[in-house]
């Protein structure tokens, strides 16, 4: 039989995270850090909003682009959180995650050859989906020592005749580091003299733990330059309800839009009522989680320091990104080894890039509760490791 | 730090001062004194723990009683809250907007119990007009905690 299969899709990896997965899921009683997604439940009234929905009917495909209540609300929240306008009408489009939003970002600006750069450690999908969209992926390794922050040095660096877009990924996954002001100030300039497009990922821009997230986009000479991904997974705990948002200018939406027509319709109606009320009246619950979070993020800091186990502050999302290179083995060995000896999980840095060797992804979307437990456990594990 | 201090607080008196000042990234000094100053300005009352009594043997009724009441003259509902509120029996009143004045809540070994304080002791004061009293059948949330239901986690063990 001929073989089927697309050549493109056979050579492209699959999530490093996936494979850690299926052996975490045949071991009981094993205790995960492992989650990149809020543990609290979506606040009642988004999801008595989503209901009363059903309840009235809407079962119905939106217009492609969303809701105009929706894009509107996200135009006001956009412009009360980061002081841009963006118009509803032509410059927001409604997708299924933020993931969506990247798929078909990349999709609609790449030609063959282009290069988007990288930098990681960073989320799982940035570089499959450059490929996918036929781009070449020009990957920068983030140091620990600039607190995984990009650096134009390294931008620079990076860049060439064919650099068509940057990927921003910043409050960042799985580092918890942020990009401040001064430090996008920098990048910016680089981005408007170089006529580079920025594709940033602001998903976790609600859960900041220093300053409030600042945008790339609300630079000035910016808003022409970026995509801005943002949606409702992290910051109001709808993971399941597969809702974000692209905006970008009205071009770029108009070719995304585009290609989401075709291959998605509309983002699912049910999710786009709630993400009404989130918007509308969800900033409480959000400051809320955000306090939780960051508890959690001082309670995990205290004990690495307490465990003299290497750890850079990190002021984003719910990760901490400790440092394991003492222990004189691969993310993978250790993290297989933990999860087999003291039963806890943990993803292993390199599943977000090979510059994630020596480093791992704790996750603190969990209660203390847990978090206490989990991290007795890790803290016996490296006890016994050094006293060998 | 004082709003999320009390927040914690109220979710966990148990905590100690070593972890409240980690999570509330202070020091263990500037805990111990905010926590002095609150208490001694009344604002934090006690430390009181959630019991769900139903899934003990022990027999306890709760009654919820709407009274109406005359003010008087010079003293408003005062007093009589507060003639109300030194039977140790009485768990809480609280004065209210609407259809009746105080709201006491009652806790006893039995409905007899009940019923008797209501009509030998509450129905006699001067100056109560009327009482209405409901007893409570079951809890099922109770200071922002349900009661008897387990949380489970939903989530896959790992996600990106």
């Amino acid at each position: 039989m001929r073989n089927f299969l697309s050549d493109k899709i056979t050579t492209i990896k699959p999530s490093g995270i996936r494979k850690f997965f299926d052996i975490v899921s045949e071991m009981k009683d094993a205790i995960s850090l492992g989650v990149g997604e809020p543990d609290f439940d979506t606040p009642w009234h988004i999801r008595d909003e989503g209901i009363y929905a059903l309840e009235r009917g809407k079962t119905f495909y939106t217009s492609n682009a969303g809701l105009k209540d929706l894009r509107s609300e996200i135009s006001n929240y956009i412009y009360r959180t980061q002081g841009i306008r963006y118009n509803p009408d032509n410059e927001i489009l409604v997708t299924v995650g933020g993931s969506e939003a990247i798929d078909i970002g990349l999709r609609a600006v790449i030609n063959p050859d282009d290069e988007v750069i990288i930098p990681q450690p960073s989320y799982v999908s940035y570089e499959p989906c450059t490929i996918l969209a036929g781009g070449k992926p020009v990957i920068i390794e983030l140091k620990a020592e600039n607190e995984f922050r990009l650096t134009p040095a390294e931008l620079l660096n990076a860049i060439t005749d064919k650099t068509k877009v940057l990927i921003l990924p910043y409050p960042n996954n799985p580092t918890g580091a942020i990009m401040e002001r001064e430090d996008l100030e920098k990048i910016a300039k680089i981005i408007i003299e170089k006529d580079i497009l920025v594709m940033s990922d602001e998903i976790y821009s609600a859960l900041t733990y220093k300053n409030k997230h600042t945008s790339i986009a609300s630079l000035a000479g910016m808003k022409e330059h970026t995509i801005l991904i943002n949606g409702f997974s992290k910051a109001y705990a709808m993971t399941g309800w597969r809702l974000g948002y692209a905006c970008a200018p009205k071009e770029i939406i108009k070719q995304m839009t585009k290609i989401h027509q075709f291959a998605i319709m509309c983002a699912p109606t049910t999710s786009q009522y709630a993400a009404i009320e989130a918007l509308k009246n969800g900033d409480e619950d959000v400051e809320n989680m955000r306090k939780s979070y960051n508890q959690r993020r001082r309670f995990l800091m205290n004990a690495f320091k307490e465990m003299n186990l290497k750890c850079f502050e990190p002021f984003g999302a719910f990760y901490v990104f400790p440092c394991i290179k003492e222990f004189g083995m691969t993310s993978e060995e250790f993290a297989t080894r933990l999860l087999q000896e003291e039963k806890v999980a943990i993803v292993p840095g390199t599943a977000f890039g090979d510059c994630g060797e020596g480093y791992l992804r704790i996750s603190y979307a969990y209660s203390l509760e847990n978090l206490k437990i989990a991290i007795g456990r890790l803290n016996k594990f490296i006890q016994k490791l050094r006293s060998r | 730090m004082r709003e999320e201090l009390l927040a914690i607080l109220e979710k966990n008196s148990r905590i100690d001062f070593k972890e409240l000042a980690v999570l509330l990234g202070k020091t263990e000094a500037d805990v111990l004194n905010e926590i002095t100053k609150l208490e001694q300005d009344g604002i934090i009352c006690g430390y009181h723990t959630l019991i769900n009594w139903e899934k003990t043997s022990i027999e306890k009724v709760t009654g919820l009683i709407e009274v109406k009441v005359t003010p008087q003259r010079g003293k408003g509902f005062d007093e009589m809250a507060e003639r109300i509120y030194n039977y140790p029996e009485v768990k809480a009143v609280y004065l209210l907007s609407g259809g009746y004045d105080l709201l006491v809540i009652l806790e006893e070994k039995t409905l007899k119990e009940i019923a008797g304080f209501v009509s030998d002791k509450l129905s006699t004061m001067e100056s109560v007009l009327s009482t209405t009293t409901h007893f409570i059948l079951k809890k099922y949330k109770d200071h922002g905690t349900v009661l008897g239901k387990k949380h489970k986690d939903e989530r896959e063990v790992i996600t990106p």
